[in-house]
């Protein structure tokens, strides 16, 4: 039933839907609603056979997936930003020992300083960790790819990831389709664990492995993220079968007919670009857009095809590695190997600042006309006077401290 | 699309009037997207929310910078924000306060409400018209039945709707009340027949 539902809310639904058997959760923003609405769907039975842990940590959150996960339940968490760092030992556990869980993340910077706002530093420091990452464009495609992370969950015994942009979608009403429980049964049947803890048959597993074997192991774990590159599609087209809608899928193309140049993109800032692409389209501009569904494993031959015939490639990405660059755009730079395509990166909407269609074609506006060196970091709307002021700092006399607290305090002037 | 930005303070239901609306124009067959400014939020502080609504699906995500109509919630604003940045020359303007537009143009309080043209900016009283009929001053869903009555973008009975749809009982039978008043007081503002 389609109905006029915050993100969050749509999500808890799509998930309960999912019939999880153990949800352990700490709370943070922007996740919270989440966790809220799911332990309160527990509380009043509209779950059923669920039990919901409050845990200490986050820590303890990943932890007592990774022991439900391991007893062969279907199990499931959500974080943001501090929060997913604070698993980070876990995250590691659960793909290391295979554990199907699944976890929404609220996408949200990380500080310090502290930021609460929106962008996709969390998820893009965790992107070793072994976990599958799919990212969603609208709430639509959050709810539905939560139905699918759990089939590959389960299918491949690897953890998944849900990225959503925190606030963007999480606290925004728009409609949503929500899965009707009887299609959800029918496409995601219950969890068959192909080994699970039993006290009455004691078994260990993830025993220390050795020089001898270790190498071996992580071969497999790659060729797994390997495969997921198969059955994310087939597990897409099922579920369009079933539901009647597009959504996942490992990348999206809009409008390539005869790009010359595509933005890339992940996440919630997709239908902004989108939009810009339609007005610049009508406006004789031969530009598109590929929508990158899933990140991790990285979709390299579908993206190299997808850009086969662009001429510039502009990644627009919600983070970057600090004194290398941006992490999506050195993707798709190699992904690109040995083709004619300029690839552009820059980093927007950094910690919830907005991305709008004037900058967007400010941005795109500046790389046509070769305003912009390819291969090199671009921020997006960054304020050159403030920055430029503080570099020059040390050699004023001024005593010299965190830049941060000296823009603190001159904002606040 | 039409676009409409609210602005008031924490506590008075603002990103609540942004979602309400959203659902009123949903249910009315349209396209809906609502989405408050996020910060940490706290009673008394600044806050923005905003609401589009179209005849077909919205990707848009960037704030709404150029507003169709403002829905300013608490007058004492003024001197912190600018609030009626960007809103349209042909744009609509609700101002929550129990003055009359002549008085608020007459100390210069009505924002851009001069150049508007006639019949687009309105005062209502919701705070006191919620004090009355929900017992509570909270003026959301009085500003709602307010920008039915102004805009025509949805109807009061939509409006009406969505807050039984949030809430139930006495809370929702006294919003409903409040936007029903609201919703009055502006068409006899603006000379226009309740029954229209």
């Amino acid at each position: 039933m389609r109905s006029q539902i915050e993100g969050s809310q749509a999500v808890a639904q799509a998930i309960a839907r999912c019939r999880p058997q153990v949800i352990a959760a700490y709370p943070i923003s922007p996740q919270t609603h989440i966790v809220e609405s799911l332990s309160d769907l527990v509380r009043t039975g509209d779950l059923e056979g669920c039990e919901y842990l409050m845990v200490e940590s986050e820590f303890g959150a990943m932890s007592a997936c990774i022991g439900a996960a391991a007893a062969g339940t279907r199990t499931y968490t959500a974080t943001s930003s501090q929060g997913l760092l604070f698993m980070a030992e876990a995250l590691f556990n659960a793909s290391g020992l295979g554990l199907p869980t699944v976890m929404t993340v609220a996408n949200r910077a990380i500080g310090a300083p502290i930021n609460i706002w929106n962008d996709h530093s969390d998820t893009m420091a965790m992107r070793d960790s072994g976990w599958i990452q799919l990212y969603a464009e609208s709430n639509q495609e959050a709810a539905d790819l939560h139905l699918q992370a759990f089939r590959l969950a389960e299918q491949l015994e690897l953890p998944v990831m849900v990225c959503m942009d925190g606030f963007v979608l999480t606290h925004a009403f728009e409609p949503v389709d929500l899965p009707e429980q009887a299609d959800v049964d029918a496409y995601l049947p219950p969890r068959v664990p192909r080994q699970a803890l039993d006290p009455e048959e004691p078994m260990t597993i993830g025993a220390m492995v050795g020089p001898e074997a270790f190498t071996e192991v992580r071969y497999l774990m790659h060729a797994k993220q390997a495969a997921a590159l198969d059955i994310i599609p087939t597990l897409a087209s099922e579920f369009e079968e079933r539901f009647g809608r597009s959504s996942g899928g490992l990348v999206r193309p809009y409008r390539l007919d005869g790009a010359e140049i595509v933005v890339v993109a992940l996440g919630s800032i997709l239908g902004t670009i989108q939009d810009v692409v339609d007005t610049l389209r009508e406006e004789g501009v031969p530009i598109g857009v590929l929508g990158i569904g899933c990140f991790r494993p990285w979709p390299e031959e579908e993206v190299r095809a997808a850009l086969a015939s662009a001429r510039q490639v502009l990644v627009v990405e919600r983070s970057f590695a600090p004194g290398v660059g941006g992490i999506v755009s050195r993707d798709v730079r190699l992904s690109l190997n040995g083709l004619a395509a300029e690839v552009f990166e820059v980093a927007a909407g950094l910690g919830g600042r907005p991305v709008t269609r004037e900058s967007l074609r400010r941005l795109i506006a500046d790389v046509r006309e070769g305003r912009m060196p390819a291969n090199t970091l671009h921020f997006l709307d960054l304020d050159t006077q403030v920055v430029q002021r503080e570099l020059r700092r040390p050699g004023t006399g001024v005593p010299p401290g965190p830049h941060v607290d000296h823009l603190t305090r001159e904002s606040g002037r | 699309m039409f676009s409409v930005r609210i602005h008031g303070r924490g506590g008075q239901g603002t990103v609540t009037a942004a979602e309400l609306l959203s659902v009123a124009a949903f249910d009315e067959g349209r396209y809906a997207q609502a989405f408050p400014t996020f910060g940490s939020e706290r009673t008394g502080a600044p806050v923005v929310a905003y609401c589009r609504i179209d005849d077909r699906p919205i990707r848009l995500r960037e704030p709404i910078e150029h507003p169709d109509a403002l829905i300013v919630q608490d007058l004492t604003l003024l001197h912190q924000t600018s609030i009626f940045a960007g809103l349209s020359p042909r744009g609509f303007l609700l101002l929550n306060t129990s003055r009359t537009l002549e008085e608020l143009l007459e100390h210069g309080l009505a924002g851009p409400a001069a150049e508007l043209p006639a019949g687009h900016t309105v005062t209502v009283a919701g705070t006191e018209l919620a004090r009355t009929h929900l017992g509570r001053p909270l003026p959301n869903a009085g500003l709602l039945g307010a920008f039915a009555a102004l805009t025509g973008q949805v109807s009061l009975a939509s409006v009406s709707d969505a807050i039984r749809g949030r809430f139930a009982g006495a809370v929702a039978a006294g919003n409903v009340a409040t936007a029903e008043a609201a919703h009055e007081q502006v068409l006899t503002t603006l000379g226009r027949p309740a029954d229209a």
